[in-house]
């Protein structure tokens, strides 16, 4: 299930520094079309990820109107869903991702 | 179950999708409407799941109908698993390429909320499964999933909304189940958004006995029933039990059935029962009851008439090896496929399983004669209501179709014809079985309490169980009592005792009275002896009188011619 998002459309592969780590963060962004609120989602997400996760994480964006059989492998129902692959367990945020301390919260990179 | 008619009822232009589950198309006249959702709501195992699963399932076997079902609970493993017991093979459906199914689980514990998101991943894999199948019905088996997992109401709701409208756009007949809520119908409000058909199950207990019902609580444009329905899960899935009786209209037979006494023949005019009609015997324990049922089974088979026995109570073993004991040797037409047995314990079933279950037998075998023995068992105290709810339903499936039933009760006690009342309005032939103790010993008697439509016996007759089979006496009515068992043996005797004792008495008198009779004459003939020896003296006396007056007188004359004197 976890090998059906590479194959998707990547759209940011983002891995600046240390791309040793890169596999550290494995996340992925569910979105359906290239909505404005989808587009929100990938700005926080990149915006959120470079602050607290420079260099140690990859993101590849599922877009489900293109690929909408990768909707069942992770159990997607709402748009736009971030699922953090890795580091295990999985983790999911949904929304626009405007809120920071809540994306924070349900990635672990801050304690509940 | 057989067939399974479509009747596509155009009401005013509200289209029906038959579901293929027996009763409920009848009761919403055709079905749900097509190309819109259903609202199916209930408690937790109330069958909404199973309602939803044979929707879709007996729309692709049935009707031709492609379908999708998605899950928010169950695992597809475990439905599949669930429904294969009743003959549904959903894999092979899959495999078909006439199913396709998804799981859509949310954790609500893995999931996080930050800012507006829309539902569009469930849209588009429902859209993904429509199309793959090119579906005609969808399922949404329990949508209450989703408001478990996601956190935001406001979002859900008007998500819901628009995915009913979705639904609607893209022409599917569609059920949606959900939980019931306390004090209403759904626990999220969701009749508000699927608002064309609302049907709710029920799923109660009472007295530790599970009934099933189930409602049309709402169906726009459409007529429908709105009573509550019977309904039941049995090996054929799910089916609803409607009242067919409202009408009162049986076709009537004229024709007569013999009981097999013929004793009991001739107290219901000479014929027995009428065919098609609804036999009631009640009695305390022991009074013959099974017997008398034994005895109308083997009777109906005689006459080439199938006959089922729904034993409650003793296995088909049993029963038989005690019926051979009475002389009815049923046994032998079961071979025959005159006669079959179906024992079952009531406490393993719900009532309405009862009745599903009569129902196909009575399909699979059809039989023209019903024996339920004894019907108390379907119920205890304080279910009344449901037993007879479901006594007047069997007795009106039996007669709308020209079967003739044939119920046993036990009474408490032995006077208690009250206990039977509430269903003896539905009776037409009521035999009452009860003791009678006398002389330390118990017998039996028959009465008929009533018989329609013919002239019977009011005469209360002993009944007797012999090994030569059942028979019934008239019962001693002599020296103003009326008395069975020994008690009447003793009696006759007593009177057998009395009249030689009448007649040794009367010949004892003849006797004596002979005897006086010969004293009088002897004393008669004495008397008459002495009369005339009375009479001989009598006359004696009278011949020496004259004589001796003859002698004065000759002596005077001599004397006076001796004395010459003039």
């Amino acid at each position: 299930m976890a090998s059906a998002g590479t194959k998707g459309k990547s759209k940011k592969a983002a891995k600046p520094r240390g791309a040793s780590k890169k596999s550290a963060w494995d996340l992925r962004l569910y979105i359906a079309g290239r909505t404005p609120r989808a587009e929100r989602a990938l700005k926080n997400l990149e915006r959120i990820c470079a602050e607290h996760l420079a260099g140690q994480y990859r993101v590849v964006v599922i877009d489900l109107l293109k690929i909408p059989q990768l909707a069942k492998g992770d159990q997607i129902v709402a748009v736009p869903t971030l699922v953090r692959n890795l580091p295990t367990p999985m983790r999911r945020i949904i929304g626009d991702l405007s809120n920071t301390e809540r994306v924070l919260i349900g990635l672990d990179i801050r304690a509940r | 179950m057989t067939k399974v008619q479509s009747p596509r009822v155009k009401l005013r232009g509200i289209r029906k999708c038959p579901t293929g589950i027996r009763g409920l198309d009848e009761i919403t006249e055709g079905g749900l409407p097509r190309g819109r959702a259903t609202l199916v709501c209930g408690g937790p195992g109330c069958g909404k799941t199973l309602l939803a699963t044979e929707f879709i399932a007996r729309g692709i076997l049935d009707f031709g109908e492609p379908g999708v079902f998605v899950s928010f609970e169950e695992p597809i493993g475990d439905l599949t698993a669930n429904v294969a017991s009743l003959g549904i093979d959903l894999s092979d459906l899959r495999k078909r390429g006439l199913l396709a199914m998804d799981e859509v689980r949310v954790e609500r514990s893995e999931i996080e909320e930050s800012g507006e998101y829309d539902l569009d991943g469930l849209f588009i894999r429902l859209g993904g499964l429509i199309d793959e199948v090119k579906a005609k019905r969808v399922a949404l088996d329990t949508i209450d999933g989703l408001f478990d997992g996601l956190p935001n109401e406001a979002i859900l709701r008007a998500e819901l909304r628009r995915l009913f409208r979705w639904l609607k756009a893209k022409g599917v007949t569609s059920i949606v189940t959900a939980e019931q809520g306390d004090g209403a119908l759904t626990r999220h409000g969701l009749e508000e958004y699927v608002s064309d058909c609302v049907i709710r199950l029920d799923h109660r207990v009472k007295s530790q006995i599970a009934t099933r019902r189930l409602r049309v609580v709402k169906y726009r444009g459409s007529q429908h029933r709105t009573n509550e329905y019977p309904t039941m899960i049995n090996s054929k899935g799910l089916s609803v039990l409607p009242i067919t009786s409202l009408g009162l209209s049986y076709p009537v037979s004229k024709a007569r059935i013999s009981t097999g006494i013929r004793k009991l023949d001739s107290m219901l005019g000479g014929k027995g029962y009428y065919l098609g009609s609804s036999i009631l015997v009640s009695g305390s324990a022991g009074t013959g009851k099974t017997s008398l049922a034994a005895a109308f089974a083997d009777s109906a088979c005689r006459a080439g008439r199938k006959c089922l026995y729904v034993s409650f109570e003793e296995s088909p073993e049993q029963l038989l090896r005690n019926m051979a004991s009475i002389g009815f040797d049923l046994k032998h037409w079961i071979p025959r496929a005159l006669l079959q047995f179906r024992s079952q314990r009531v406490t393993l079933y719900g009532l309405e399983n009862h009745l599903a279950n009569l129902h196909q037998w009575v399909e699979e075998f059809s039989p023209s004669t019903v024996i339920m023995d004894p019907i108390t068992s379907l119920g205890g105290e304080g279910l009344i209501d449901e037993v007879e709810a479901m006594l007047t339903r069997t007795i009106d499936y039996l007669k709308g179709r020209g079967i003739t039933a044939f119920f046993t009760t036990l009474s408490k006690s032995a006077q208690a014809e009250g206990s039977e009342v509430s269903i003896s309005s539905l009776i037409d032939t009521w035999l009452h079985l009860r003791t009678f103790e006398s002389g330390g010993e118990r017998s039996r008697g028959l009465v008929v309490i009533k018989s329609r439509g013919m002239a019977h016996s009011n005469q209360v007759r002993e009944f007797l169980l012999t090994d030569k089979g059942v028979t019934l006496r008239d019962p001693y009515v002599g020296s103003g009592q009326v008395l069975m068992g020994s008690s009447r043996e003793v009696q006759e005797a007593r009177d057998r005792d009395g009249a030689a004792e009448a007649k040794q008495g009367f010949e004892k008198n003849q006797g004596e009275m002979e005897g006086a009779r010969q004293r009088l004459e002897a004393e008669i003939a004495a008397m008459r002896l002495r009369l005339k020896n009375l009479g001989g003296e009598m006359k004696a006396a009278d011949d020496r009188e004259r004589l001796r007056a003859t002698r004065l007188s000759q002596e005077r004359r001599q004397l006076r011619i001796s004395r010459k004197a003039d």
